[in-house]
């Protein structure tokens, strides 16, 4: 009988023993903690946020596993997730706005198995409670405010050149120009050609009509495309930077699709406040400095954001407000010095001009408006303490710099010092600009007693169904379907080793695809034992009908997975969160399953009955 | 023991096929009751620490101004569930349901809030027929590759078969079809080839071997032969599911559902529709081209 190679026993033992060392860190339970910042990201926890947290949570009789400070914020360990929820609520009474505390559960793995690569399995938000966003950036307007701007700035050169037109207006996304006289058209021709080139490409697709003396241009494909991307990555490191100010831990904020945000903030109870503080833009206000002899009444003082000391005052008249800001990046003037330059939108910068036509020598502020929420302690009727939070509004000067022209839609701040303080302020700049307005377009919010329900609910049924099926291959193969079991279980082990290794999120379908893997897996073992009792019947000696049951086997059952595996590769494509979950437990099932009942089956049926000589076999 | 089967197989096809226009009329008039992922709007779910009257939640809903809602219960009667079509408020009215009933003095747990924008909807809805299309063209392709077209008509014919029967029951019973519903159903259509391609490959090895017997003859001996299998699989894996239906919460009742009944019909056409389509097309000897792969397979097992 041919001699099972000693390489497929050794890449059996390594599958499983790599599966199973990467299936461990889910035996180690997370534990209920809280993660505490200072909420001024400038200043670091430190060791006598330690000692005030120790203190207070002492006091209060909440015992705590373990504190540590690593890495600028302090992390307290639970028994309990009680313990964890009162921890929080009496840090947030005692410190207020000083601090942010995040709720978490900190893995327990041991170090030398974290140092592999090693990690629990990630938890679905249908398994963890939290909140998911889909928000999505309209483009549309974004380019209709371009077109816009790219109209006004193209008038002002046409003037400052002397070219001549006689009509000038955009229709359907298309700036549509007509000249007097055939030298302006040709000039003309020749700088959209000269600006169309730019480091990335193509920018304009432009149309001409020399008898009419015409010009037609429109973003080409590729701008459009630019243009997108640039309103989804602002909008992306904006988004980025507000959920860091919610204190969640393990956030995710990704782009998804050409111009959709996913948001996902695990463990959060609270949506409206996400909602809000994610919702809501930041702002930009342009004002003049106001005059000394301006009254009282018409000017306010405001401080500057990146420093404590000085103020200045604004004249009480918005110019213009971050929504007409098109664009702020950096640049060099002719002295090789760092500026910023600002573009503004066509309303924007009729009202800029407006404003500074005669106010040359005075100084324009730029305001970073900001929307934050207070937190303070008050009791309710009950008479029980309760964090009530109020919401207000922020204004620091981020720029104060004299205007030495009259202004419209592109100018620019010089002066503004090192090239990283010119981007910092063109960042700002951005970031209050919002590049596109964004909508919700999908919201879940799991409450957090429903995700550790359906994790019970889960393992019931993983539990109750793996039962079932060992019992039942117990019962109607018996010795053969100890093979089967031992082989169905590495296949749920390795499931799990897999997941973790990858970094695969559980969510309750994919759960519920695991519970089907192990029904399916089953068909495999079937499948050999099936054809070992044709091949006995048919006669063969024992050893020759275990041989050709596998091999016969074999091609059944790779066509079959083949095509259950194509099905759940379409349904990874087209499914969202929970059932991607579902199509990825089920793929790496059926890739576990068909290595575990080919070679791990053959592998225990060898060591079984491989050395002996046999003369009938019971199956 | 040695069924006839295909003595059955008029009767069984009129039946099929009475079932088959059924569930295409019941799909077209009656329509599908379409969960919150394809429908759009917002969905609210609601824990009551004792049964709360879903007359009194509507009443509530009424007064407030709300318009387009189901309510009714999940699970237990602790547990109610919202359903409100797409208001002008958006994303917030799930909130706003929570808060007006919360108001009135019905104290609940929020359990969860979902709201799905209206262009999500229509695409998931468009992806999901485009998902279930890609599938069957892959697979007529896969299967016509590995065996021969007529089994690949033979297979894929089954499975359309058992793809609108189920959407036909669904449809008929009004049971909440959603995304986990369509995964089923990609599932299933997984799992239903699986048996057809165990079933097409027992009639090509028969076909080969056998010379002295008649089509309808082998397509027998192929069931036969193969029955005990097919029972063992779709028992074992029925098992597990009512596992799931019975253990695994609400959220995945849908899922278990779908799949339950797919499995059942699709035993039941890996037996009867593939066969009866590769009698209609007259399969025969002359069908089984012997692939180069073929010689390997017995080297080249692992």
């Amino acid at each position: 009988m041919k001699k099972y190679p000693a390489w497929r026993y050794a890449l059996l033992l390594i599958v499983l023993g790599v599966g199973i060392l990467y299936a461990l860190p889910n035996l180690y339970p997370a534990q209920p903690a809280i993660q505490v910042t200072y909420t001024d990201s400038a200043k670091s926890a430190d060791q006598k946020l330690l000692s005030i947290i120790q203190s207070e949570l002492f006091d209060a009789g909440i015992i705590t596993e373990d504190l540590s400070l690593k890495n600028n914020n302090i992390v307290v360990r639970f028994q309990s997730l009680d313990d964890q929820l009162l921890a929080k609520s009496l840090l947030q009474k005692t410190l207020l706005d000083q601090i942010i505390v995040a709720l978490k559960l900190e893995p327990t793995t041991p170090d030398w198995l974290a140092n592999l690569g090693g990690q629990p399995l990630k938890l679905g938000l249908d398994l963890s409670g939290g909140v998911h966003f889909l928000l999505e950036v309209d483009v549309e307007t974004a380019l209709n405010d371009k077109t816009d701007g790219l109209l006004n700035s193209y008038r002002k050169k046409f003037r400052t050149e002397k070219i001549s037109y006689s009509q000038s207006q955009v229709i359907d996304k298309q700036l549509i120009f007509v000249f007097r006289d055939q030298d302006s058209f040709s000039r003309a021709k020749d700088m959209f050609f000269d600006d169309s080139f730019t480091a990335t490409g193509l920018q304009y697709d432009l149309e001409e009509s020399a008898s009419t003396q015409t010009l037609k241009l429109a973003y080409s494909d590729l701008a459009i495309k630019e243009l997108r991307d640039y309103a989804v990555q602002q909008n992306l490191m904006t988004l980025r930077n507000r959920v860091n100010e919610l204190g969640v831990s393990e956030p995710v904020v990704q782009r998804q699709g050409a111009n959709r945000i996913v948001v996902e903030l695990p463990g959060v109870q609270d949506t409206t406040s996400a909602k809000k503080i994610i919702g809501k833009t930041a702002n930009l206000e342009f004002r003049l400095e106001a005059r000394s002899e301006t009254s009282r009444l018409r000017k306010t003082e405001f401080g500057f954001k990146n420093s404590n000391f000085g103020s200045a005052y604004l004249e009480n008249d918005v110019i213009v407000t971050g929504d007409r800001v098109t664009n702020a990046n950096t640049g060099f003037d002719e002295n090789g010095q760092a500026q910023v330059n600002i573009t503004l939108d066509m309303q924007g910068g009729r009202a800029m001009q407006r404003a500074t036509d005669g106010n040359i020598g005075r100084r324009l502020g730029v305001l970073f408006v900001e929307q934050k929420s207070r937190s303070s302690l008050s009791v309710d009727e009950a008479g029980q303490e309760v964090i009530a939070q109020t919401s207000y509004v922020e204004k620091n000067i981020i720029s104060l710099a004299t205007v030495q022209a009259v202004l419209g839609t592109n100018f620019r701040i010089t002066g503004v010092g090192t090239p990283q303080e010119a981007s910092e302020l063109a960042l700002l700049l951005r970031a209050g600009a919002l590049a596109a307005p964004m909508k919700f377009v999908e919201e879940r919010t799991v409450g957090p007693s429903l995700g550790k329900e359906n994790i019970k609910l889960g393992m019931q049924s993983i539990i109750a169904g793996f039962a079932l099926v060992i019992l039942f291959m117990f019962i109607y193969y018996k010795f053969f379907g100890l093979a089967a079991n031992l082989a169905l279980t590495s296949n749920l082990i390795l499931i799990t080793g897999f997941m973790s290794l990858l970094g695969a999120t559980l969510t309750l379908p994919g759960i519920a695809g695991i519970v089907l893997t192990v029904g399916m897996a089953v068909d495999a073992n079937v499948l050999i034992f099936s054809r070992i009792r044709e091949e006995l019947k048919a006669g063969k000696n024992p050893h020759l009908a275990i041989q050709d049951g596998f091999s016969r086997a074999f091609i059944t059952i790779f066509d079959a997975n083949v095509t259950t595996l194509i099905a759940a590769l379409i349904l990874y494509a087209i499914g969202t969160g929970p059932i991607k979950g579902f199509a990825v437990t089920l793929s790496i099932g059926i890739l576990t399953s068909m290595f575990t009942a080919i070679m791990g089956t053959r592998a225990i049926v060898q060591l079984m009955y491989g050395n002996r000589s046999l003369r009938e076999l019971k199956i | 023991m040695h069924i006839d089967f295909m003595r059955f197989r008029k009767i069984l096809l009129l039946v099929s096929v009475f079932l088959f226009v059924g569930a295409l009329i019941s799909i077209t008039l009656r329509g599908f009751n379409l969960g919150l992922d394809f429908s759009g709007g917002s969905l609210v779910e609601i824990k009551y620490p004792e049964p709360v009257a879903l007359e009194t939640i509507r009443f509530v809903l009424e007064e407030s101004g709300f318009e387009d809602y189901q309510v009714v219960n999940f699970g237990s009667n602790l547990d109610v569930l919202i359903k409100i079509a797409e208001q002008s408020a958006g994303s917030s009215v799930g909130d706003e349901v929570f808060n007006t009933l919360t108001a009135a003095g019905l104290n609940g747990e929020l359990q969860r809030n979902e709201f799905v924008g209206p262009q999500i909807g229509s695409e998931l809805r468009d992806q999901g027929g485009l998902g279930m299309l890609v599938a069957l063209g892959m697979i007529l392709l896969y299967v016509a590759f590995r065996f021969q077209y007529k089994f690949a008509l033979g297979a894929v014919g089954a499975l359309g078969h058992d793809v609108v029967i189920i959407l036909g029951l669904f449809s008929f019973f009004r049971w909440d079809f959603d995304l986990s519903v369509l995964a089923a159903l990609l599932a299933v259509i997984g799992y239903s080839l699986n048996d057809s391609i165990v079933v097409s490959d027992r009639i090509r090895e028969n076909f080969r071997s056998e010379r002295a017997l008649s089509s309808i003859e082998l397509l027998n001996l192929s069931l036969n032969q193969t029955l005990s299998r097919t029972i063992i699989t779709s028992l074992t894996t029925l098992l597990v599911l009512f596992a799931l239906f019975f253990f695994g919460g609400e959220t995945v009742k849908g899922f278990s559902l779908g799949l339950i009944i797919g499995v059942v019909i699709g035993t039941y056409s890996s037996l009867y529709i593939v066969t009866s389509i590769l009698i209609q097309l007259g399969l025969s000897q002359d069908d089984m081209v012997v692939p180069e792969v073929e010689g390997a397979d017995f080297d080249d097992m692992p």
